[in-house]
């Protein structure tokens, strides 16, 4: 798209990266449980949030919801205002590639292929033109300091290294929202310190990021906070 | 709980982020092409899919993934292929083996047989129970009448001679106290059989029809009778005796690959069979013919003989070469569908297991790249085309190696290897389908996986 044909459109609607309104989940079964309940939440572009809460407080449900990897029962979520819950699951998955990077606790790098390649593999499915691929993976590992093992194996990098590389991958595709799973739970002191100095730098260019954590150190980085406790989401100041 | 206002944020540049972030949703240019692949206007779909469709998972990185799938455990991939390769080289080696031993076949039988053709009488009642009779009799002048048909090159007559228990002696010694010794058989022939039996002269020459129509006393030799009755040379005229009765040899003659009986024969010209001993009809008429002409012979030569009764001649004459085929391409067809469908079944069945198996053993990796966007669609075709060239790979490697077995053995025993090359690209080929078969259930459950569930264990 040129300079040209922008001047042309209309100027850009703003919308928050992420709007929940109402939503629930609930899974059924002997005994039906309510993971969450009518949480509400809006994230603008440039939060940095972090949610804290206890095992079984319905943290992973959340961050499911949040990726597109999981449906609400009822409510409405909407992504980037797009309305999702009842999106196909095709274009759930397109919506998941071009606008939501995931940062694992347990990493999940391909262990055959290179840094390089797993950062290439976010490329593949969120539709980075194929010609700016390598440049933007090598880009994206550039920037998480990892620019000199691009040839690596994640075999042979430290856990602090390969979380850098799982960063790179989310980050790659220019997502307009970062959803992090316990990013540190791996990690020792000093690279946990690391890594969430990168999710600072992050923060600073303008990235949306939502940390899932129970560790208090990281989620005191954040710019907001919300707690849940059995499916119910509240803000902490 | 608090409802956190839409209203509250527009501070945050969104073009901070780089520029790779294009403008808001509503402003893609390329928008009306989506709409018209859709159903009506469909804005949504527009917003939802950041990028044009061909930079997205394109056939391309299916390939170039699944080949990253394929080539992460080499070890996995040997035994995964083995079935493959085994059932492939399998039909490769069996089908080739056939086609060539079917060629060699056919080249022996080019040699002497398909250019021969037999005819006798035809014969009532049952030879069984001794009472058989000749329907009909060969005529005299059997091999001037055949001659002039298209396709026959020689034609000779040949009978056995009964010499009423004159035996076949170099010496007429009368001693009564020698037991009595069974002589050489006698036949008689045309001049021109020898070459219609592909016989040939050793020493001296074969009788000609000149010596027949005088009933000249001549005789030859088969080489065997010769060295029975210990005569080697020609030159000095030596005369065997049947009976009392004495004949000049003329010549000793061997090969006769249509009579090999003929060897340990004394053969007297029909003339003289007519005259000493009473010959009243020829046995058999041997004819040579040209390559391919049997068919014609056969229906030909009886008309030839007799116009009145054509039907009371037997003939044996090879099938056309086409016959011939055919019936060795049917041999052929059951045994390649027979181990076709072993080879399919083993080869399949090992790259359903392990593919399986590896999609089971991927289901981290299956759910990170349904987590990086990747559609139920993109994760099936990765393991159908990862289980194609698997499969693939198998028969390549199995047509390869049969052909080598069917040169190899081809080289060892002499024969002309035959092998459509046909065939061995299908067998390969077939190794694909194999593996496409094989892969459809495997991807089928790898793209049910939830990424939910597979995230959780790692990879």
């Amino acid at each position: 798209m040129t300079l040209t044909d922008e001047a042309h459109l209309p100027a850009p609607v703003r919308h928050p990266v992420v709007e929940l309104a109402g939503l629930t989940r609930t899974f059924p079964g002997p005994p039906e449980v309510n993971a969450l309940t009518g949480a509400n939440l809006v994230v603008n572009p440039g939060d940095y949030l972090s949610i804290i809460g206890p095992s079984g407080s319905g943290k992973s449900t959340l961050l499911h919801i949040l990726g597109l990897l999981d449906r609400p029962t009822s409510g409405e979520y909407l992504l980037d205002g797009l309305p999702t819950g009842k999106a196909s699951e095709y274009d759930r998955s397109a919506l998941r590639g071009g606008r939501i990077g995931f940062v694992f606790q347990s990493f999940h790098l391909l262990p055959t292929r290179t840094v390089l390649d797993n950062v290439l593999l976010a490329t593949l499915y969120s539709g980075v033109p194929r010609a700016e691929r390598t440049k933007r993976a090598k880009d994206a590992l550039e920037r998480v300091g990892l620019g000199h093992r691009l040839t690596f194996t994640p075999a042979t990098l430290s856990g602090g290294e390969r979380q850098r590389v799982a960063i790179a991958r989310a980050v790659v595709a220019s997502p307009k929202l970062l959803l992090a799973d316990e990013p540190t739970g791996n990690l020792d002191t000093k690279n946990s310190a690391g890594i969430m100095d990168l999710f600072d730098e992050l923060h600073r260019d303008g990235l949306t990021l939502i940390v899932i954590t129970h560790d208090l150190a990281v989620s005191a980085r954040a710019t907001r906070r919300v707690r849940i406790t059995d499916g119910e989401l509240a803000e902490v100041d | 709980m608090e409802h956190l206002s839409t209203q509250q944020f527009l501070s945050d540049e969104l073009s901070d982020m780089g520029d790779d972030v294009g403008p808001g949703p509503g402003a893609r240019r390329w928008l009306p092409r989506f709409l018209r692949r859709g159903k009506g206007p469909r804005p949504v779909k527009a917003q939802i899919h950041l990028s044009h469709r061909r930079d997205r998972f394109s056939v391309k990185d299916l390939f170039a993934e699944a080949a990253h799938g394929i080539g992460a455990r080499p070890g996995r991939l040997l035994l995964t292929i083995l079935g493959t390769v085994l059932g492939i080289g399998s039909v490769v080696v069996t089908v080739g083996l056939a086609q060539t031993a079917a060629g060699q076949i056919s080249a022996q039988f080019d040699a002497v047989a398909a250019t021969q053709v037999v005819v006798e009488p035809d014969t009532t009642g049952n030879s069984w129970s001794g009472n058989a009779r000749p329907k009909t009799k060969l005529p005299w002048d059997s091999p001037e009448r055949v001659i002039r048909l298209n396709g026959v090159e020689r034609a000779g007559l040949i009978a056995a001679v009964n010499t009423t228990g004159a035996t076949v002696t170099a010496v007429p010694v009368n001693d009564p106290s020698a037991s009595a010794s069974i002589g050489p058989a006698v036949l008689a022939t045309s001049g021109g059989l020898l070459d219609a039996v592909r016989g040939e002269v050793v020493t001296g020459r074969y009788f000609d029809d000149g010596h027949s129509e005088r009933a000249d006393r001549v005789a030859v030799l088969g080489e065997r009778a010769a060295e029975k009755l210990g005569i080697s040379r020609v030159e000095s005229q030596p005369s065997i005796f049947i009976g009392e009765d004495s004949y000049t040899v003329i010549g000793i003659v061997n090969a006769m690959e249509r009579r090999p009986d003929m060897l340990d024969a004394v053969i007297l010209p029909m003339g003289t069979a007519q005259a000493d001993f009473g010959l009243t009809r020829p046995d058999e008429l041997q004819i040579q013919i040209a390559t391919g002409a049997g068919p014609l012979v056969k229906e030909q030569a009886p008309v030839a003989l007799d116009p009145n009764g054509p039907e009371n001649f037997k003939v044996k004459a090879p099938p056309a070469g086409s016959e011939l085929r055919e019936n060795v391409q049917a041999d052929i067809n059951a045994i390649f569908l027979a181990l076709g469908g072993v080879a399919l079944l083993v080869g399949g069945l090992g790259i359903a297991n392990v593919t399986l198996l590896s999609v089971m053993e991927r289901r981290g990796e299956i759910g990170l790249r349904r987590a990086l966007g990747a559609t139920r669609r993109n994760i099936a075709w990765q393991f159908v085309v990862e289980s194609v060239v698997i499969g693939l790979l198998g028969g390549l490697i199995g047509a390869s190696i049969g052909v080598f077995v069917v040169v190899g053995v081809s080289i060892m025993k002499d024969w002309t290897a035959i092998l459509d090359i046909k065939m061995a690209l299908g067998a390969a080929a077939m190794g694909g389908v194999i593996g496409l078969l094989a892969g459809l259930y495997p991807a089928m459950k790898a793209a049910a996986i939830e990424p939910i569930t597979a995230l959780r264990g790692g990879i």
